[in-house]
């Protein structure tokens, strides 16, 4: 605590570790408008402006840092419980039947289903949609 | 009346001294008068009227449920209540009226407690200051308290008076507000990287984040599995630890809270210090942290070896990189958990029919803001098979490291660890938005979300005032499913430090009740 003290007292702080500008590394190539267009189809999310790419390029430069991490022999851990076992019950209904009460949050149903739009029809290619990708 | 902890209202409810109903109008004029806070999206009015008259019945009986039988409660909007809507300030899900009680929201009702509320957020928890949600940003209480005003420089009077105010952290901007300006006793958050911890340090009242498995999530719009965990937002320690009693143990709806029995407890007065071992993490002296703010950790550090308390220095190599850690898993769970988000059974739908991609990509784009498409697309970034192993995989494995740092550190002897909570006190709102979200977050997360990434149980007790006139608080971490000795350490803290109380004109103009004159004695005088 003494350290910290001191640390305190002292005109112009050290802080315990040199903030993460210094340490970037920087990225070598920028995302492909391939990769871009691919995370559009996966997320069925779009970037909507360049801003939105730039977003992705910076939270790429941010995740590099992990890299200077030494984790040879290191497990990924998933859970903060892998130790434990976790709790499955019996396979016994014990509630249902509220499908009146379900269909209520819906916009489109018709008896006791949801509608959705035809199926199997994939998103028009990046040449023929709707796209800020379109112009990069 | 309004200021007093949940415990001793209580009592007061019990002998009759005031009416659950007469409580319940108290908070609802009270919610009326600090609209302008913008603490709550949801207000149910009626039902808590409802609520409250049925608690009065129970009173006159004598047969109330328990101490929160009648007590009001606010509840984040990310927590499903049946019949009330639950929107997670988002444009997904407004209108959204859930067909039933999150786990906790139901074992607080059904303890009688009064649901006064939905509070605001940041769109579904993403972000540090509870500003990016659809219904605006949320408002510190302490912009408008004589504190804070009196230690604000005088600008010129064409300024508009209202644009110093600061934020009040996040994401569970809402529930700090409405608990620190005294509209409820106690509220319920959610913490994923520091959401119940930072509001609470900038609004001056207890956040308390569990042990991951302690309290169950079923009900919890979730943010990132392994991570979220519901938070306690509270005026004193010992209010935290009566609504921690109602609301831990296992819920066989929620496989990921333990199965071991949960004894609900009741703090003691600690006397004796001698016997603890702080941590003091020398890595928590991140950048940016102020030199107020260290000094008050310098102080409170002083406090407890002072009392014979032995206080050490310790090391957290990796805590530098947690955030990034968290960065990666937090974006990666996103995108998975977002993808539920497609409008053909709740929520938001669009009106486009050509296809159901085409419908589901529509309604997204129209149903999200910037922050959440800019994590989901981030997320699945990560999760490409090209970047899996060295992104995804990898935060994984410093995520081990971070945890281990944790047990090591446990191990040695430490029981707790004594931390900041912020950087610095709230900033305005007008400076907030200069840096977007991402960079904020990762700024203002730096030093709460490592006990997430260990599943630890950590809690702010609000010290001190800044020079500013606005709350600092202080941050202990404790080990695994041992929450009684944190809140005991805590409570202890709390009482040493005596916390000063906000002075709101609004607050003082309603509250004329029988406890007026007895506003500033300390909350812990036990009952004869």
């Amino acid at each position: 605590m003494l350290n910290c003290y001191l640390k305190g007292q002292q005109e112009h702080e050290r802080p315990e570790f040199i903030p993460y500008a210094h340490l970037r590394i920087r990225t070598k190539q920028k995302v492909t408008v391939e990769v871009l267009d691919h995370l559009e189809h996966l997320a069925l999310v779009d970037f909507r402006d360049s801003e939105g790419v730039e977003r992705l390029q910076k939270a790429i430069q941010f995740a590099d840092q992990l890299h200077e991490v030494n984790t040879d022999g290191v497990e990924p851990m998933d859970s903060v419980l892998e130790d434990r076992c976790l709790y499955l019950r019996e396979d016994d209904v014990t509630e249902g039947n509220c499908t009146e009460e379900l269909l209520k949050n819906a916009r489109e149903k018709v008896e006791e289903y949801f509608v959705a739009p035809p199926g199997n029809i994939p998103l028009p290619k990046l040449e023929e949609r709707e796209t800020f990708l379109k112009g990069s | 009346l309004l200021g007093r902890a949940s415990l001793l209202v209580s009592a007061a409810l019990k002998e009759g001294r005031v009416a659950p109903t007469e409580l319940c109008q108290r908070c609802l004029s009270l919610i009326k008068s600090t609209k302008f806070l913008n603490a709550y999206i949801t207000v149910a009015e009626e039902t808590a009227l409802k609520q409250a008259e049925e608690s009065e019945k129970r009173y006159k009986r004598g047969q109330p449920l328990g101490v929160l039988d009648g007590i009001p409660i606010a509840v984040k909007d990310n927590f499903n209540t049946a019949g009330i809507e639950t929107t997670c300030a988002s444009n997904m899900l407004k209108g959204y009226i859930s067909p039933y009680n999150a786990t906790v929201v139901q074992k607080l009702l059904d303890q009688g407690a009064v649901l006064l509320g939905k509070t605001n957020l940041d769109e579904f928890a993403m972000g540090s200051g509870s500003t990016d949600g659809v219904f605006g940003p949320v408002r510190n209480p302490w912009s408008y308290s004589r504190q804070y005003k009196e230690k604000s420089v005088p600008k010129s009077h064409s300024e508009d008076k209202d644009s110093n105010w600061v934020i009040t952290g996040g994401s569970s901007g809402g529930s700090a507000a409405a608990v620190s300006s005294f509209t409820c006793f106690a509220a319920l958050g959610s913490d994923t990287g520091g959401s119940t911890r930072n509001p609470a340090a900038h609004c001056g009242v207890v956040g308390l984040k569990p042990t991951y498995g302690l309290i169950s999530r079923h009900g919890l719009i979730p943010l990132v599995n392994s991570m979220d965990v519901p938070g306690i937002l509270t005026r004193c320690v010992d209010d935290a630890a009566v609504v921690l009693g109602s609301l831990a143990g296992h819920d066989p709806k929620d496989s990921t809270t333990i199965q071991d029995n949960f004894k609900p407890f009741e703090l003691s007065d600690l006397t004796d210090v001698s016997k603890l071992s702080i941590g003091i993490p020398k890595e928590y002296h991140a950048p940016g942290l102020s030199s107020e703010i260290l000094a008050l950790w310098s102080k409170a550090a002083d406090l407890f070896k002072n009392a014979g308390a032995k206080v050490i220095e310790v090391s957290l190599p990796h805590t530098r990189y947690s955030i990034v850690c968290y960065h990666v898993l937090c974006t990666a769970e996103v995108a998975s958990n977002m993808a539920r988000f497609d409008g053909l059974e709740y929520g938001h739908r669009s009106d486009m029919n050509k296809s159901t991609e085409s419908m589901y990509a529509a309604t997204r784009r129209e149903g999200f803001n910037d922050v959440v498409r800019g994590r989901i697309l981030s997320g699945n970034y990560f999760l490409l098979k090209q970047n899996y192993e060295n992104y995804f995989i990898k935060a994984q494995k410093v995520r081990r490291l971070i945890a281990n740092d944790f047990v090591k550190v446990f191990g040695s002897g430490v029981d707790i660890l004594l931390t900041p909570t912020t950087l610095s006190d709230a900033i305005p709102y007008m400076e907030f938005i200069k840096e977007d979200n991402r960079t904020r977050s990762a700024q203002d997360d730096i030093l709460t979300q490592a006990a997430n990434m260990a599943g630890l149980p950590a809690i702010n007790v609000p010290t001190a005032l800044s020079e500013r006139g606005l709350p600092v608080g202080l941050q202990f971490i404790g080990r695994s499913f041992q929450e009684k000795q944190l809140l005991t350490v805590a409570k202890w803290f709390e009482k040493q430090v005596k916390f000063p109380m906000i002075q709101l004109d609004e607050v003082k103009r309603h509250d004329h009740g029988v406890f007026q004159h007895q506003k500033s004695a300390s909350f812990l005088e036990h009952r004869t």
